[in-house]
Protein backbone atom coordinates (compact mmCIF):
# COMPACT_ATOMS: atom_id res chain seq x y z
CA UNK A 1 0.00 0.00 0.00
CA UNK A 2 3.03 2.00 -0.41
CA UNK A 3 2.87 5.22 1.51
CA UNK A 4 -0.54 5.04 3.02
CA UNK A 5 -1.39 3.10 6.35
CA UNK A 6 -1.56 -0.74 5.97
CA UNK A 7 -5.18 -2.29 6.17
CA UNK A 8 -6.72 -3.79 9.14
CA UNK A 9 -5.23 -7.43 8.37
CA UNK A 10 -1.52 -6.25 7.69
CA UNK A 11 -1.72 -4.15 11.19
CA UNK A 12 -3.16 -6.90 13.17
CA UNK A 13 -0.70 -9.66 11.07
CA UNK A 14 2.03 -6.94 11.78
CA UNK A 15 3.40 -7.30 7.78
CA UNK A 16 3.61 -4.70 5.41
CA UNK A 17 1.11 -3.71 3.77
CA UNK A 18 1.99 -4.50 -0.48
CA UNK A 19 -0.05 -2.50 -3.50
CA UNK A 20 -1.45 -6.13 -4.12
CA UNK A 21 -2.96 -6.89 -0.62
CA UNK A 22 -5.59 -10.03 -1.24
CA UNK A 23 -7.13 -8.37 2.23
CA UNK A 24 -6.48 -4.36 1.99
CA UNK A 25 -9.90 -3.81 -0.64
CA UNK A 26 -12.33 -5.64 2.01
CA UNK A 27 -10.81 -5.11 5.48
CA UNK A 28 -9.86 -1.24 5.28
CA UNK A 29 -7.77 -0.16 8.86
CA UNK A 30 -10.62 2.05 10.26
CA UNK A 31 -12.46 -1.29 11.65
CA UNK A 32 -9.34 -3.75 12.51
CA UNK A 33 -12.43 -5.81 14.28
CA UNK A 34 -13.99 -6.91 11.12
CA UNK A 35 -10.53 -8.51 10.17
CA UNK A 36 -9.99 -9.80 13.75
CA UNK A 37 -13.22 -12.13 14.48
CA UNK A 38 -12.67 -13.22 10.53
CA UNK A 39 -9.12 -14.27 11.51
CA UNK A 40 -10.22 -15.81 14.61
CA UNK A 41 -12.50 -18.53 13.61
CA UNK A 42 -11.05 -18.65 9.71
CA UNK A 43 -7.47 -17.93 9.92
CA UNK A 44 -5.70 -15.53 7.53
CA UNK A 45 -3.91 -17.82 5.14
CA UNK A 46 -7.47 -19.81 4.69
CA UNK A 47 -9.34 -16.40 3.92
CA UNK A 48 -6.13 -15.29 1.59
CA UNK A 49 -6.82 -19.35 -0.30
CA UNK A 50 -10.62 -18.52 -0.33
CA UNK A 51 -10.43 -15.08 -1.79
CA UNK A 52 -7.76 -16.09 -4.61
CA UNK A 53 -10.35 -18.83 -5.80
CA UNK A 54 -12.94 -16.53 -6.64
CA UNK A 55 -13.04 -13.91 -9.28
CA UNK A 56 -12.72 -10.19 -8.25
CA UNK A 57 -15.99 -9.28 -8.63
CA UNK A 58 -17.16 -11.81 -5.83
CA UNK A 59 -14.86 -11.28 -3.51
CA UNK A 60 -16.45 -8.87 -1.59
CA UNK A 61 -19.76 -10.81 -1.73
CA UNK A 62 -17.36 -13.72 0.28
CA UNK A 63 -15.97 -11.51 2.51
CA UNK A 64 -19.53 -10.41 3.89
CA UNK A 65 -20.86 -13.27 4.40
CA UNK A 66 -17.16 -14.94 6.20
CA UNK A 67 -17.76 -11.71 8.34
CA UNK A 68 -21.38 -12.91 8.81
CA UNK A 69 -20.47 -16.59 9.81
CA UNK A 70 -17.52 -15.67 11.98
CA UNK A 71 -19.50 -13.08 13.83
CA UNK A 72 -22.68 -15.95 14.43
CA UNK A 73 -19.93 -17.93 15.83
CA UNK A 74 -18.41 -15.59 18.36
CA UNK A 75 -21.59 -15.21 19.53
CA UNK A 76 -22.55 -19.17 19.41
CA UNK A 77 -19.39 -20.81 20.08
CA UNK A 78 -21.69 -24.18 19.82
CA UNK A 79 -23.71 -23.53 16.44
CA UNK A 80 -22.95 -20.47 14.89
CA UNK A 81 -25.01 -20.20 11.39
CA UNK A 82 -26.43 -23.32 12.03
CA UNK A 83 -28.47 -22.32 14.89
CA UNK A 84 -30.58 -19.44 13.02
CA UNK A 85 -30.53 -22.15 9.81
CA UNK A 86 -32.16 -24.57 12.17
CA UNK A 87 -34.80 -21.27 13.65
CA UNK A 88 -35.91 -20.90 10.26
CA UNK A 89 -36.10 -24.29 8.78
CA UNK A 90 -38.33 -24.97 12.17
CA UNK A 91 -40.69 -21.75 10.56
CA UNK A 92 -41.10 -22.80 7.42
CA UNK A 93 -42.35 -26.52 8.41
CA UNK A 94 -44.80 -24.24 10.93
CA UNK A 95 -46.20 -22.47 7.57
CA UNK A 96 -46.45 -25.55 5.63
CA UNK A 97 -48.27 -27.33 8.30
CA UNK A 98 -50.47 -24.02 8.45
CA UNK A 99 -50.94 -23.99 4.68
CA UNK A 100 -52.04 -28.06 4.31
CA UNK A 101 -55.02 -27.29 7.55
CA UNK A 102 -55.72 -24.09 5.55
CA UNK A 103 -55.80 -26.24 2.31
CA UNK A 104 -57.89 -29.01 4.04
CA UNK A 105 -60.58 -26.35 5.27
CA UNK A 106 -60.79 -25.22 1.66
CA UNK A 107 -61.57 -28.60 0.70
CA UNK A 108 -63.89 -29.43 3.19
CA UNK A 109 -65.90 -26.21 2.28
CA UNK A 110 -66.11 -27.37 -1.28
CA UNK A 111 -67.03 -30.87 -0.71
CA UNK A 112 -69.53 -29.28 1.83
CA UNK A 113 -71.20 -27.27 -1.30
CA UNK A 114 -71.48 -29.93 -3.70
CA UNK A 115 -75.29 -31.51 -3.80
CA UNK A 116 -74.75 -35.57 -3.67
CA UNK A 117 -74.28 -37.04 -6.97
CA UNK A 118 -77.43 -38.70 -7.17
CA UNK A 119 -79.18 -35.77 -7.26
CA UNK A 120 -77.23 -34.21 -9.92
CA UNK A 121 -78.32 -34.18 -13.74
CA UNK A 122 -74.46 -34.32 -15.02
CA UNK A 123 -72.89 -34.49 -18.26
CA UNK A 124 -70.05 -36.58 -18.71
CA UNK A 125 -67.59 -33.71 -18.92
CA UNK A 126 -68.97 -32.16 -15.64
CA UNK A 127 -68.47 -35.75 -13.77
CA UNK A 128 -65.03 -35.64 -15.17
CA UNK A 129 -64.31 -32.13 -14.54
CA UNK A 130 -65.07 -33.02 -10.08
CA UNK A 131 -63.14 -36.13 -10.49
CA UNK A 132 -59.49 -34.08 -11.61
CA UNK A 133 -60.46 -31.37 -9.21
CA UNK A 134 -60.54 -33.19 -6.11
CA UNK A 135 -57.74 -35.60 -7.45
CA UNK A 136 -55.22 -32.31 -8.26
CA UNK A 137 -56.00 -31.18 -4.65
CA UNK A 138 -55.54 -33.83 -3.04
CA UNK A 139 -51.87 -34.36 -3.85
CA UNK A 140 -50.85 -30.95 -2.62
CA UNK A 141 -52.07 -31.47 0.23
CA UNK A 142 -49.82 -34.50 0.95
CA UNK A 143 -46.52 -33.27 -0.66
CA UNK A 144 -46.92 -30.26 1.29
CA UNK A 145 -43.78 -30.51 2.99
CA UNK A 146 -42.04 -31.21 0.17
CA UNK A 147 -43.80 -29.04 -3.34
CA UNK A 148 -41.70 -27.94 -5.34
CA UNK A 149 -41.17 -24.13 -4.81
CA UNK A 150 -40.33 -25.15 -1.23
CA UNK A 151 -36.44 -26.29 -0.63
CA UNK A 152 -35.90 -29.63 0.81
CA UNK A 153 -34.44 -29.59 4.46
CA UNK A 154 -30.66 -28.41 4.28
CA UNK A 155 -30.03 -29.70 7.61
CA UNK A 156 -31.76 -33.49 6.71
CA UNK A 157 -30.02 -33.17 3.43
CA UNK A 158 -26.40 -32.89 4.46
CA UNK A 159 -27.20 -35.19 7.55
CA UNK A 160 -25.01 -37.67 6.56
CA UNK A 161 -22.25 -35.77 6.40
CA UNK A 162 -22.41 -35.47 10.56
CA UNK B 1 -2.76 -45.16 18.79
CA UNK B 2 -1.47 -47.16 16.25
CA UNK B 3 -1.57 -45.78 12.83
CA UNK B 4 -4.32 -47.75 11.77
CA UNK B 5 -6.62 -46.45 14.49
CA UNK B 6 -5.76 -43.23 13.23
CA UNK B 7 -8.61 -40.61 13.67
CA UNK B 8 -9.56 -38.67 10.22
CA UNK B 9 -7.68 -35.50 11.06
CA UNK B 10 -4.04 -37.23 12.42
CA UNK B 11 -4.07 -39.17 9.51
CA UNK B 12 -4.67 -36.27 6.97
CA UNK B 13 -2.00 -34.61 9.20
CA UNK B 14 -0.01 -37.54 9.40
CA UNK B 15 0.38 -37.36 12.56
CA UNK B 16 0.14 -39.73 15.32
CA UNK B 17 -3.04 -39.83 17.15
CA UNK B 18 -2.76 -39.79 20.46
CA UNK B 19 -4.93 -40.81 23.39
CA UNK B 20 -6.46 -37.37 24.03
CA UNK B 21 -6.86 -36.43 20.30
CA UNK B 22 -9.38 -33.73 20.86
CA UNK B 23 -10.61 -34.29 17.26
CA UNK B 24 -10.42 -38.11 17.16
CA UNK B 25 -14.42 -38.58 18.41
CA UNK B 26 -16.08 -36.28 16.08
CA UNK B 27 -13.79 -37.09 12.90
CA UNK B 28 -14.10 -40.64 12.77
CA UNK B 29 -11.52 -42.02 10.38
CA UNK B 30 -14.80 -43.93 8.39
CA UNK B 31 -15.19 -40.16 7.13
CA UNK B 32 -12.21 -38.69 5.93
CA UNK B 33 -14.04 -36.00 3.64
CA UNK B 34 -15.57 -34.64 6.67
CA UNK B 35 -12.07 -33.57 8.20
CA UNK B 36 -10.63 -32.78 4.89
CA UNK B 37 -13.45 -29.89 4.37
CA UNK B 38 -13.07 -28.49 8.02
CA UNK B 39 -9.36 -28.17 7.64
CA UNK B 40 -9.60 -26.57 4.24
CA UNK B 41 -12.32 -23.57 5.48
CA UNK B 42 -11.30 -23.53 9.21
CA UNK B 43 -8.29 -25.45 9.06
CA UNK B 44 -7.20 -27.74 12.24
CA UNK B 45 -5.43 -25.73 14.69
CA UNK B 46 -8.69 -23.71 14.60
CA UNK B 47 -10.80 -26.39 14.98
CA UNK B 48 -9.07 -27.89 17.57
CA UNK B 49 -8.61 -24.48 19.42
CA UNK B 50 -13.00 -24.06 19.36
CA UNK B 51 -13.66 -27.24 20.96
CA UNK B 52 -11.21 -26.94 23.43
CA UNK B 53 -13.13 -23.78 24.81
CA UNK B 54 -16.40 -25.80 24.32
CA UNK B 55 -17.46 -28.12 27.82
CA UNK B 56 -16.84 -31.65 26.59
CA UNK B 57 -20.92 -32.55 26.32
CA UNK B 58 -21.37 -29.61 23.16
CA UNK B 59 -18.49 -31.02 21.48
CA UNK B 60 -20.28 -33.13 19.48
CA UNK B 61 -23.21 -30.50 18.58
CA UNK B 62 -19.96 -27.96 17.40
CA UNK B 63 -18.01 -30.53 15.49
CA UNK B 64 -21.28 -30.97 13.55
CA UNK B 65 -22.18 -27.46 13.18
CA UNK B 66 -18.59 -26.57 11.86
CA UNK B 67 -18.88 -29.45 9.31
CA UNK B 68 -21.77 -28.35 7.77
CA UNK B 69 -20.82 -24.83 7.55
CA UNK B 70 -17.65 -26.10 6.13
CA UNK B 71 -19.67 -28.51 3.70
CA UNK B 72 -22.00 -25.29 2.80
CA UNK B 73 -18.72 -23.44 2.45
CA UNK B 74 -17.37 -25.77 -0.26
CA UNK B 75 -20.86 -26.02 -2.02
CA UNK B 76 -20.90 -22.27 -2.51
CA UNK B 77 -17.64 -20.68 -1.81
CA UNK B 78 -19.09 -17.27 -1.69
CA UNK B 79 -21.93 -17.23 0.24
CA UNK B 80 -21.46 -20.68 2.07
CA UNK B 81 -24.15 -21.12 5.18
CA UNK B 82 -25.35 -17.41 4.76
CA UNK B 83 -26.34 -18.45 1.05
CA UNK B 84 -28.66 -21.15 3.02
CA UNK B 85 -30.10 -18.64 5.40
CA UNK B 86 -31.12 -16.62 2.19
CA UNK B 87 -33.10 -19.28 0.68
CA UNK B 88 -34.82 -20.32 3.89
CA UNK B 89 -35.55 -16.53 3.89
CA UNK B 90 -36.91 -16.62 0.30
CA UNK B 91 -39.21 -19.72 1.11
CA UNK B 92 -40.66 -18.29 4.49
CA UNK B 93 -41.44 -14.99 2.64
CA UNK B 94 -43.40 -16.82 -0.23
CA UNK B 95 -44.91 -19.61 1.97
CA UNK B 96 -46.11 -16.41 4.32
CA UNK B 97 -47.91 -14.93 1.16
CA UNK B 98 -49.49 -18.41 0.12
CA UNK B 99 -50.79 -19.01 3.44
CA UNK B 100 -52.62 -15.07 3.57
CA UNK B 101 -53.83 -16.16 0.32
CA UNK B 102 -55.50 -19.56 1.02
CA UNK B 103 -56.71 -17.86 4.26
CA UNK B 104 -58.66 -15.09 2.75
CA UNK B 105 -60.24 -18.07 0.32
CA UNK B 106 -61.39 -19.57 3.33
CA UNK B 107 -62.73 -16.91 4.89
CA UNK B 108 -64.35 -15.97 1.67
CA UNK B 109 -65.77 -19.43 1.33
CA UNK B 110 -67.26 -19.95 4.62
CA UNK B 111 -68.91 -16.33 4.22
CA UNK B 112 -70.74 -17.43 1.04
CA UNK B 113 -71.27 -20.95 2.80
CA UNK B 114 -72.74 -18.67 5.85
CA UNK B 115 -75.35 -16.40 3.55
CA UNK B 116 -76.81 -19.33 1.64
CA UNK B 117 -77.54 -20.85 4.91
CA UNK B 118 -78.95 -18.16 6.19
CA UNK B 119 -81.37 -17.28 3.35
CA UNK B 120 -82.10 -21.04 3.36
CA UNK B 121 -83.08 -20.32 7.10
CA UNK B 122 -84.63 -17.49 6.07
CA UNK B 123 -87.23 -19.24 3.82
CA UNK B 124 -87.72 -22.15 5.50
CA UNK B 125 -89.34 -20.04 8.24
CA UNK B 126 -91.42 -17.97 6.42
CA UNK B 127 -92.49 -21.44 4.59
CA UNK B 128 -93.38 -23.15 8.40
CA UNK B 129 -95.48 -19.72 9.72
CA UNK B 130 -97.03 -18.81 6.21
CA UNK B 131 -100.27 -20.04 8.16
CA UNK B 132 -99.96 -17.93 10.87
CA UNK B 133 -100.23 -14.11 8.46
CA UNK B 134 -103.54 -13.26 9.04
CA UNK B 135 -105.47 -12.44 5.94
CA UNK B 136 -104.55 -8.92 4.64
CA UNK B 137 -107.48 -6.20 3.16
CA UNK B 138 -106.10 -6.39 -0.47
CA UNK B 139 -104.24 -3.31 -1.68
CA UNK B 140 -105.71 -1.14 -4.10
CA UNK B 141 -104.25 -1.23 -7.43
CA UNK B 142 -102.33 -4.46 -6.61
CA UNK B 143 -103.58 -7.73 -8.71
CA UNK B 144 -105.31 -9.94 -5.97
CA UNK B 145 -103.16 -13.58 -5.34
CA UNK B 146 -104.64 -16.62 -6.45
CA UNK B 147 -106.99 -18.43 -3.91
CA UNK B 148 -104.59 -21.22 -2.50
CA UNK B 149 -106.68 -24.48 -2.96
Amino acid sequence: MGGNSPCASCKLLRRRCTKDCIFAPYFPSDDPHKFAIVHKIFGASNVSKMLQELPVHQRADAVGSLVYEATARMRDPVYGCVGAISYLQNQVSQLQMQLAVAQTEILCIQMQQEPPLAEQKMEADDKSFVINNNLTAMPQLLNYASSSNVAQDPLKREFLWT
Amino acid sequence: MSNSTRCAACRYLRRRCCDDCVLAPYFPSANPERFACVHRIFGASNVARMLQQIPVEQRRQAADAIALEAYWRVQDPVYGSVGVISMLQREISVAQRELAETQAQVSIYTAQVQSQSNQITQVQYLVDNAHLIPNQPPIPGLCQPPDIP
